[in-house]
């Protein structure tokens, strides 16, 4: 069977690594959202964490003997608290000032993790072993599915939804709703505004040590993965709308998918379309498709 | 008797600009007390040291009796008491019920009584019961002033510090505020509040005091207030 001349067949992988591809710039793109609601912090360093993610996850399964199933809490668990030191010892100092010196601290973070991590490791890569469970791919009929990539959807819609759900619907996320538009009333109600910044902080940035966990065995793990990811992330997050939650989960698959058909259709322009899709967003909604004109 | 609010000697900067020099206060259990002053007098400054929420303070403030001059923001609440800013800080991404069970409740360590129940506000502000699921700023401005009052009684703070309350309302609203006030005075709260509309602080309020250029340069009762007209009528003209 064919669909304008392709086969069902490649149509529908193309689709699947899209959707793949869109499940990482939906966790990248909500934990940037939630950390730039709260903080008012461009984290730039995020690429750099989802790349620490990846090489923990790698590092914990060749070196250390632990399964993918450890490194999927680990990891994450070690770059959130690497974020709270992160935000204890440096990005608390900043919030008084301009966006611009926490994008250029995190910046500064960014090229130090990946150049200590490319001392170590090169620029070559290393591969992870799909975990043994997920191997193989289940014939649907139509198409043959990948277990692994099936996974990394599933895993990341459960994962962003329940962020979702968390901050939309549940009092925890009220104190965090109520804190992006007015922290220092939030505090006066006796919220201890300090500490759950640190923490959101760590969460947004374990949310991309996840991701890195998720992308290890499909992708390369170079310490440059997320610099060439982060480009992307940023372009989905003014698509979407900064600071908006749903747009980021939304745009980022969405994304996904445009790409993904784009490497069907037209494989030249699969490179590209994110950024024209950006312009053309910019140029009829400057404040993004789910964000608020202020 | 500890009081509930004593002030004494504060002094508070926003940035450069030295807002407030050396405001002492006293305010007993119980009392309300309402700020008298002009615009930028320095009265919601006022308010606002005492949460910790300009920049730098000195002096001394003890809440319940205990000091809270180097205390962050949020331990400063936790000594019983409860912020209601002058621009109401409604949140527009939370529904009328969220905003009302917002502040966590209080744990304060000295004794104080228990905060109201949802079922006891909602019987006073029957309005917000039957709004609760819209957002909270699309209520009216009577009905987010009186969120914003509401969702402090609730936490188990006992000093209330109320800045503008009247604020921009029709007069019904107004009225509705003084009943509140009243109310809340019968139940033993006891209130610091900042107010333009001396007509709405006057039959309320227990003592007054006067503020000028960041001082205190009046203090009366209740019972004074009757020969102290003509000076009111000078510094705020009223």
């Amino acid at each position: 069977m064919e669909i304008f001349g392709i086969p069902l067949q490649a149509l529908m992988s193309q689709l699947l690594l899209g959707l793949v591809n869109g499940s990482f710039y939906a966790m990248l793109s909500l934990g940037l959202a939630v950390i730039f609601g709260l903080l008012n912090v461009i984290n730039f360093a995020h690429g750099a964490l989802y790349m620490v993610g990846a090489f923990l996850a790698y590092l914990g399964v060749t070196s250390l003997g632990l399964s993918y199933w450890a490194m999927l809490v680990l990891a994450p668990l070690a770059v959130g608290v690497l974020g709270v030191v992160i935000e204890r010892t440096m990005l608390r100092r900043l919030y008084q000032l301009d966006h611009l010196y926490g994008l250029l601290l995190t910046f500064g973070i960014t090229l130090l993790l990946e150049g200590l991590f490319r001392s170590f490791f090169g620029v070559s890569g290393q591969t992870l072993e799909v975990p043994e469970k997920l191997a193989g791919a289940t014939d649907l009929g139509f198409m043959v599915l990948p277990n692994y990539r099936a996974w990394v959807v599933a895993a990341s819609l459960v994962v962003c939804l329940g962020t979702w759900f968390t901050i939309e619907k549940t009092r925890l996320g009220a104190l965090l709703r109520a804190g992006t538009e007015n922290p220092r009333l939030v505090e006066a109600f006796g919220v201890n505004v300090p500490r759950m910044v640190m923490l959101t902080y760590g969460f947004g940035v374990a949310l991309a040590g996840l991701a890195g966990v998720l992308a290890a065995p499909v992708i390369n793990v170079t310490p440059l993965m997320g610099s060439n990811q982060i480009i992307v992330v940023f372009a989905v997050v003014v698509i979407g709308g900064m600071g908006s939650i749903l747009g980021a989960i939304v745009t980022g698959l969405a994304l996904g998918v445009i790409e993904g058909l784009t490497r069907v259709f037209y494989p030249e322009g699969s490179e590209v379309v994110v950024f024209v899709v950006m312009v053309i967003v910019l140029l009829l909604r400057p404040a993004g498709l789910f964000g608020k004109e202020k | 008797m500890t009081a509930a609010l004593e002030i004494a000697n504060l002094q508070a900067w926003y940035g450069e600009s030295h807002v407030l020099h050396g405001i002492s206060l006293a305010v007993q259990p119980g009392e309300v007390v309402a700020l008298l002053g002009r615009n930028g007098a320095g009265r919601t400054t006022l308010l606002r040291a005492v949460m910790g929420l300009t920049g730098r303070r000195s002096g001394s403030i003890k809440i319940g009796g205990k000091e809270a001059i180097d205390l962050p923001t949020y331990k400063i609440a936790h000594l019983s008491v409860g912020y209601c800013p002058e621009e109401r800080g409604i949140f527009s991404s939370l529904s009328t019920e969220e905003n009302l069970l917002l502040p966590p409740l209080l744990t304060p360590t000295g004794t104080s009584g228990q905060g109201m129940t949802v079922d006891q506000i909602y019987a006073m502000f029957p309005n917000l019961k039957e709004r609760r699921h819209s957002q909270g700023t699309r209520l009216s401005g009577g009905e987010q002033q009186m969120l914003a009052v509401a969702r402090i009684l609730r936490t188990g703070a006992r000093l209330l510090l109320l800045d503008e309350i009247s604020e921009g309302l029709a007069p019904v609203i107004v009225q509705a505020l003084g009943r509140m006030i009243a109310d809340l005075k019968a139940r033993g709260y006891t209130i610091v509040m900042v107010e333009q509309n001396f007509r709405f602080a006057a039959p309320l309020a227990d003592r007054f005091y006067v503020v000028e250029h960041g001082q205190v340069v009046e203090n009366f009762d209740a019972a004074a207030l009757e020969a102290r007209m003509p000076l009111l009528h000078e510094l705020l003209g009223v």
